[in-house]
């Protein structure tokens, strides 16, 4: 919430400065004396553990450039010599390839969050807008960062994405050469990958910083959804939310230390330990955990074109979002129908990242053979992913238009801070209800 | 419901579950309870004092791998010292070897050499040094000195300038057959690296 | 809350369930053995005398064809390697590193005649290959590339346990497959032999067609240690040897991870007390 600075600058330096350049101030307002709702829980914390991760995948990268050639002959061999010989290079590797599924773990939780309690909605639309195009970014970024090491997953995995603009009917190919800088993927395409994954952090930081600037012009959603009404409504930012959010970056770290140190491989795949082959392809190509949903969705179309529209229509719902809600109810936790349907949604999401990994042909329940339809029997991974995607693509173009308009929701609170009402289970009655009782 | 159940469970457990949450009216209006009010303070600061100094702690621990990595790799650190065959080099030769990036020169000299560096010891230089201290004892003829010249690095060549050792031709440093500087800009003598005679053949240097 | 979670756990359950069901659909290969490793586990180590042993069976079997070159001789002297010391914590001064080196023959170029020359190699080399490039393994091979073992242990799904499979995995072919030599039937090789079967297409042979021949004979390779040394320890051996040779920092990892959780615990553990208390008298 925008409101008049409280910032007293107290010693000389600081005056100085502050008539300078107010940065201490801006600060100050931001990150200290802010007001926050109280009622916030801890999927409120993924903010944090999400510029926690930005910092981390920044850091360890920088380090990284400092050991690794980018030249089809010595990628896979520098990446060992990080493993192998350099300092500690063994530790920031696996840092930074954990790093980004820890990113995307996290901004997975957050974008649910942002979808549960409709913080998307009025006023916050250039907030979410902002924050897909940060998820776009992060995805262009792990994509190429994960071709950089040339293992055979690497290369095949940038011939099978940088072939999907072949669809586009035209220009299609001459898109496809000029992306590669070449006849095929090779060291061209690995050195501009190179040079544009250094280059989208620091772009993704920058849309971070406008995220964090949109956040604070609206002030946060909060589970309630009713904005604060009064000051007994929030709590000064610093202590109250940096310790709470200090303490969830902390157990967020000892997940990431986890798979750090005991499990650094399993995110990942062993096919990527091969050095790149042209003339062998992997007998299973898949890509990174984090866009098996979407590579789903792009099998499941029959058609190469209509598949490649279908997957980025699949992010572009994501954007439209603010504007297929209809619910003048912002947070779930009212809406009884739709908080169902969310949860429909994320199995749905489970089961396309499943479907993601598997060969479109291998029977969903073993042993099992239906009829054929489509040139694929029922009981396949493909049909599976094409019920999930038609529920991905049902849930925002349908279900969440018309059930704004024709949902019965529950009554939803006066304020963050006030006693009655506060909860759907709670009698009215009842004095000691309590309102930070999530549903 | 869960929920419903536990709220008509009575107000004593909803009171153990609230503990934390003092939920009378006037806390609800928002006014900051004291929070050193019945609290003693250096109780109250001593969890906070623990938690920044661990996370001190831990911010120098993870500080230390990103520094160290850019120390020099196992790979460089295994060509930090080099074991080079000394039967190859026959009296009055030199041989230059590359260790750690940067020349070396192997002398075998003579005893003419060794006489006339050892008959100067006590000439006035720039950086005075004996020359029994810039060999090993009893391998007198075995001079080992970087093969840079201590003015701006320049490769010095043997055999040039008066005192019978080498010549420096970027700038004309003039250095005797010990290798020390005579006559010229360099200000110290040809560096004399650290190094072993692992036997009678061989030499570990570095 | 928590019934949505158990809907999704059961819905998870069910789907990794369907997931274990593939494996043994006709025209895979078999599961990967399971065999116990010293290294596995949170404590996992390597066990020095057995890694020894696998060097040897590497030294004298496999080096014949399979490369190791992201290896230099000065790892086996490094801590948790086969031939660690601790009077030589620089492992450059090793003398079992050194003798092992020596062994081996490197391409240099001669310093006064411009030749390239073969030298003995030193710890600071890379294990050489014995071919020298691609084509030259395949024409010696019938064609086939013998993988480099630097980090076979990591690019195989099942690692170890894998390569053991493999090594012990050769069957006499069942009748009715048809073998094309110089291809050899391994139970383990991953492949779909159903175009070479002419029995029941509803029960083909597990595993495919691996151009090595079986490499291990019982007694072929003697340990120093007195070990009998039958193909099954053999292939456990090389197998635990190649898991340091794709992991040699594995120790060291673990090692530091204990370290480290056991600093977030009590870490996250002040944070938490110290959370409780900035909230004392506030209502969430």
């Amino acid at each position: 919430m925008s409101g008049h600075s409280t910032y007293e600058p107290k010693t000389g330096f600081e005056r100085w400065l502050d008539a300078r350049l107010p940065i201490v101030r801006l600060g100050y307002d931001s990150f200290v004396d802010y007001p926050t709702p109280r009622n916030l829980n801890y999927w409120w914390t993924f903010g944090g553990i999400l510029s926690l991760c930005l910092a981390s995948q920044l850091i360890t990268g920088i380090i990284l450039v400092m050991h690794y050639t980018p030249s089809a002959d010595h990628a896979f061999a520098s990446v060992e010599h990080i493993m192998r010989d350099v300092n500690y290079g063994w530790l920031i590797r696996y840092m930074h390839a954990n790093g980004a599924s820890m990113f995307f773990i996290a901004v997975y939780i957050h974008m649910l969050r942002g979808l549960y309690y409709g913080s998307y909605k009025a006023p916050r639309e250039v907030l979410w807008l902002l924050g897909c195009v940060i998820y776009l970014l992060m995805m262009a970024t792990a994509f190429m960062g994960y071709v950089l090491p040339w293992g055979q997953m690497s290369f095949h995995g940038a011939v099978v994405i940088t072939n999907l603009f072949g669809a586009l009917p035209l220009v299609g190919e001459s898109i496809t050469t000029w992306l590669w800088g070449g006849f095929a993927v090779d060291n061209p395409t690995l050195n501009r990958f190179f040079s544009l994954h250094y280059l989208l952090p620091f772009m993704i930081a920058g849309v971070v910083i406008l995220h964090i600037w949109a956040l604070h012009v609206v002030g946060q959603n909060n589970p309630t959804g009713v904005e604060p009404k009064s000051k007994s409504d929030t709590l000064p930012f610093t202590p109250y939310a940096t310790v709470k959010d200090g303490f969830a970056m902390s157990v967020f770290m000892i997940l990431f230390a986890f798979f750090v140190f005991f499990m650094p491989n399993a995110l990942g795949h062993a096919d990527n330990y091969i050095p790149a082959n042209p003339l062998v392809t992997p007998s299973h190509i898949v890509p990174e955990w984090y866009f098996l949903p979407f590579y789903a969705i792009l099998r499941a179309v029959p058609d190469k074109l209509m598949g490649v529209l279908a997957m980025f229509g699949a992010i572009a719902c994501l954007f439209a979002l603010p504007w297929l809600d209809t619910s003048k109810v912002r947070s779930m936790r009212y809406r009884p129908t739709a908080k169902i349907h969310f949860f429909i949604f994320l199995v749905a999401c489970c089961v396309l990242g499943v479907c993601g990994a598997k060969l479109p042909d291998d029977p969903v329940i073993p042993g099992l053979t239906t009829f054929q339809l489509m040139a694929s029997d029922l009981n396949s991974y493909v049909w599976l992913s094409r019920a999930a995607s038609l529920y991905y693509f049902a849930f925002f173009l349908v279900i969440l238009p018309v059930l704004g308009l024709t949902e019965k929701t529950l009554p939803v609170p006066d304020s963050i801070a006030s006693p009655a009402l506060s909860h759907p289970a709670a009698a009215p009655a009842e004095a000691t209800a309590a309102p930070e009782m999530k549903g | 419901m869960r929920r419903q159940a536990f709220l008509q469970a009575g107000p004593s457990l909803a009171a153990r579950r609230h503990r934390r949450v003092t939920w009378v009216a006037d806390t609800a209006v928002g006014a900051k309870t004291d929070p050193a009010h019945g609290e003693d303070p250096s109780r109250r600061d001593f969890i906070y004092i623990a938690t920044m100094a661990a996370a001190a702690g831990g911010a120098a621990a993870i500080a230390w791998p990103f520094i160290d990595q850019m120390n020099p790799s196992a790979d460089t650190r295994a060509l930090a010292s080099i074991e080079f065959d000394i039967t190859k080099v026959g009296e009055g030769q030199q041989v230059v070897v590359k260790w750690r990036g940067k020349p070396l020169f192997v002398r075998n000299r003579t005893k003419a050499e060794i006489a006339k560096a050892v008959a100067d010891d006590s000439a006035s230089m720039k950086d005075p040094e004996k020359d029994a201290d810039r060999v090993k004892p009893g391998k007198s003829q075995w001079l080992i000195v970087g093969g840079n010249c201590t003015h701006l690095g320049c490769v010095p060549t043997f055999g040039g300038g008066e005192y019978g050792g080498w010549f420096c031709p970027c700038h004309g440093s003039v250095y005797d057959t010990s290798g020390r500087i005579r006559k010229g800009p360099a200000p110290t003598n040809l560096v004399v690296p650290e190094y072993a005679f692992v036997s009678d053949t061989k030499v570990k240097i570095g | 809350m928590l019934r949505k979670l158990s809907v999704l756990a059961a819905v998870a359950g069910l789907l990794t369930a369907g997931l274990a069901g593939q494996a043994l659909a006709s025209g895979h290969p078999l599961p990967a053995k399971n065999l116990a490793w010293s290294f596995e586990g949170p404590f996992g180590k390597f066990d020095q005398a057995q890694m020894q042993r696998g060097y040897k069976v590497y030294r004298e079997v496999c080096s014949a064809c399979h490369a190791m070159s992201l290896v230099s001789f000065r790892n086996l002297g490094d801590k948790g390697a086969p031939f660690y010391n601790e009077k030589y914590p620089n492992s450059n001064d090793n003398p079992w590193v050194k003798a092992i080196a020596k062994d081996y023959e490197v391409a240099d170029i001669d310093n006064e005649t411009g030749d390239v020359i073969k030298r003995p190699a030193t710890a600071a080399d890379r294990f050489p290959s014995p071919f020298a490039n691609e084509a030259a393994a395949r024409a010696s091979n019938g064609g086939a590339l013998p993988p480099d073992m630097s980090l076979l242990a990591k690019a195989r799904t099942a690692g170890p346990d894998y390569i053991y499979s493999i090594l012990t995995g050769y069957a006499t072919p069942p009748a009715g497959l048809r073998v094309e030599p110089p291809s050899h039937y391994n139970q383990y090789m991953a492949g779909d032999l159903t175009s070479y079967w002419s029995g029941d297409h509803k029960h083909v042979p597990p595993g495919g067609f691996i151009a090595m021949a079986p490499p291990l004979k019982a007694g072929q390779v003697t340990f120093d240690d007195g070990t009998p040394s039958t193909v099954e320890q053999q292939a456990k051996d090389v197998s635990a040897f190649l898991m340091w040779a794709a992991e040699p920092k594995l120790e060291e990892r673990k090692q530091t991870g204990f370290a480290v959780l056991i600093y977030l615990l009590l870490f996250a553990g002040l944070l938490y007390a110290s959370y409780r208390k900035v909230w004392k008298n506030e209502s969430h």
